[in-house]
């Protein structure tokens, strides 16, 4: 056998791979719905904290520095590990599923709350004043007048920082999340065989690669000259 | 609450094995974000060759790398080599995992860097003599490096936080001993302090990034 044959063999072992097809296709529809679910709570939540930041409470804006700034700072691994071996010593046992998707839409939060707000601001103040003296309230500035604009600005940077959060769903292998590479690990170790591995890594360029694409293409085209 | 997730005792019996870990994340984060830096410069001014046919391998090199998660990488690396008689270790899994991984991310920064100093700058430059790497080095590079500092630090957070990876491969980073502590000691403190770690050796920089950030979006509304 030369030693092509056995490369072959060793990670692209087509037995092998048609036997654990429908596990890390398994795996895959987890991801997926661990992916949409961080999504949606991690923006919807970062753009009602920048919404409430924008209000102008003092002691309400400095929490909401703080808890952006905590997350923004701590590894997700550590949130993630955290959550599911740490809380349940005061009784609190979340799932391995559970303790990821809180995880990364914490950091998601934190993340998008900081460029939602970024874009809030980036609005010249004239535009407020025009639209407040023209008889707009304060909440049709802001959804008429201020967020359109804003969030043009911010779709690059967020979707970046959205793919690249996103992709931490992989983490919850080490909590026991049956996702892609979950399943190709343990495929792997039951088969002895990395070709389950060489397939999760397909699954993942198959999710992630049209959304990194995306995210180039929203880069250049919405580019700002400056 | 305070006996189980901030216990004093435990802490002190903790603190030298936390202390250890903080320690090898640092000199990881010194040995991984120079490596994905030099991985990164190298893609870019491999990048700066105009030429279609350097442009879009490189292209498509950098988008393979920002698609795949680092952690499958590292298992791969780690789990999946040895299958072909190749076994790394875990220092050189990380060191090749982020190499590849945060060379892609440092590379795109850079590459963004380089496209924004106006082509005078390179043209002048070598109309007066001087060499193509040069040019780069003393002229084009500086400029790049200013124009997208923002994100290079973004991204160097990026990588330390990364560095809790480690973990998985069995490194003794600050993570990796919290996790330690916590199995011998049945409380989850080491991993609170462990976080809070983390958290004051990174705040500086976050604070940092969130005033660059924001005057870089205002600056184009």
């Amino acid at each position: 056998m030369s030693n092509w044959d056995r490369f072959v063999e060793t990670f692209f072992n087509a037995k092998v791979m048609a036997k654990y097809l429908p596990d890390i296709a398994y795996g895959m529809l987890v991801t997926v719905e661990l992916a949409a679910l961080v999504i949606v709570a991690g923006l919807a939540s970062g753009l009602a904290l920048a919404l409430l930041r924008s209000l102008g409470f003092r002691p309400v804006n400095l929490l909401i520095v703080f808890v952006v700034d905590l997350f923004r700072a701590l590894p997700p691994l550590v949130i993630i590990v955290f959550i599911y071996f740490g809380l349940p010593a005061v009784d609190v046992a979340p799932s391995g599923f559970v303790s990821t998707w809180l995880s990364l839409a914490l950091v998601l939060t934190a993340f998008s709350e900081e460029i939602f707000w970024a874009g809030i601001t980036s609005i010249a103040k004239g535009q407020w004043e025009a639209a407040r003296s023209t008889g707009l309230s304060y909440g049709q500035t802001l959804m008429n007048v201020v967020l359109p604009q804003a969030l043009r600005l911010t779709i690059p940077p967020l979707t970046n920082r959205t793919i690249a959060i996103t992709k931490g769903t992989a983490l919850g292998t080490v909590v026991a999340v049956s996702e892609i590479l979950g399943m190709a690990s343990s495929a792997m170790s039951n088969s002895y065989n990395p070709s389950p591995l060489t397939l999760g890594a397909g699954a993942y360029l198959i999710l992630f690669l049209p959304m990194v694409i995306l995210g180039r293409w929203l880069e250049t085209k919405m580019a700002w000259k400056r | 609450m305070l006996q189980t997730f901030f216990n004093l005792e435990i802490i002190e019996a903790a603190w030298p094995i936390i202390l250890a870990g903080l320690g090898n994340t640092v000199l990881l984060s010194l040995v991984v974000v120079p490596l994905g830096l030099l991985g990164g410069l190298g893609l870019a001014m491999l990048a700066s060759v105009r030429k279609p046919w350097v442009r879009w391998p490189l292209m498509a090199w950098v988008d393979f790398f920002r698609a795949f998660p680092p952690l499958v990488l590292l298992i791969f690396l780690y789990a999946g080599l040895p299958f072909a008689g190749l076994e790394l270790g875990g220092f050189a899994c990380v060191c090749v995992a982020f190499f590849l991984n945060t060379g892609a991310y440092y590379g795109e920064i850079l590459r963004a860097g380089i496209d924004s100093v106006p082509a005078g700058q390179t043209e002048a430059a070598r109309s007066t003599g001087v060499g193509r790497l040069q040019t780069m080095l003393y002229v084009v590079l500086p400029q790049a490096v200013r124009n997208v500092l923002p994100d290079l630090l973004s991204n160097t957070l990026e990588v330390v936080k990364l560095t809790s990876l480690g973990s998985v491969v069995a490194m003794p980073e600050l993570l990796f001993q919290a996790r330690q502590a916590q199995s011998l000691t049945y409380n989850p403190t080491p991993i609170v302090l462990a976080a809070v770690i983390y958290f004051l050796m990174l705040w500086p920089l976050v604070r940092l990034l969130s005033r660059l950030e924001n005057r870089a979006l205002a600056g184009r509304g």
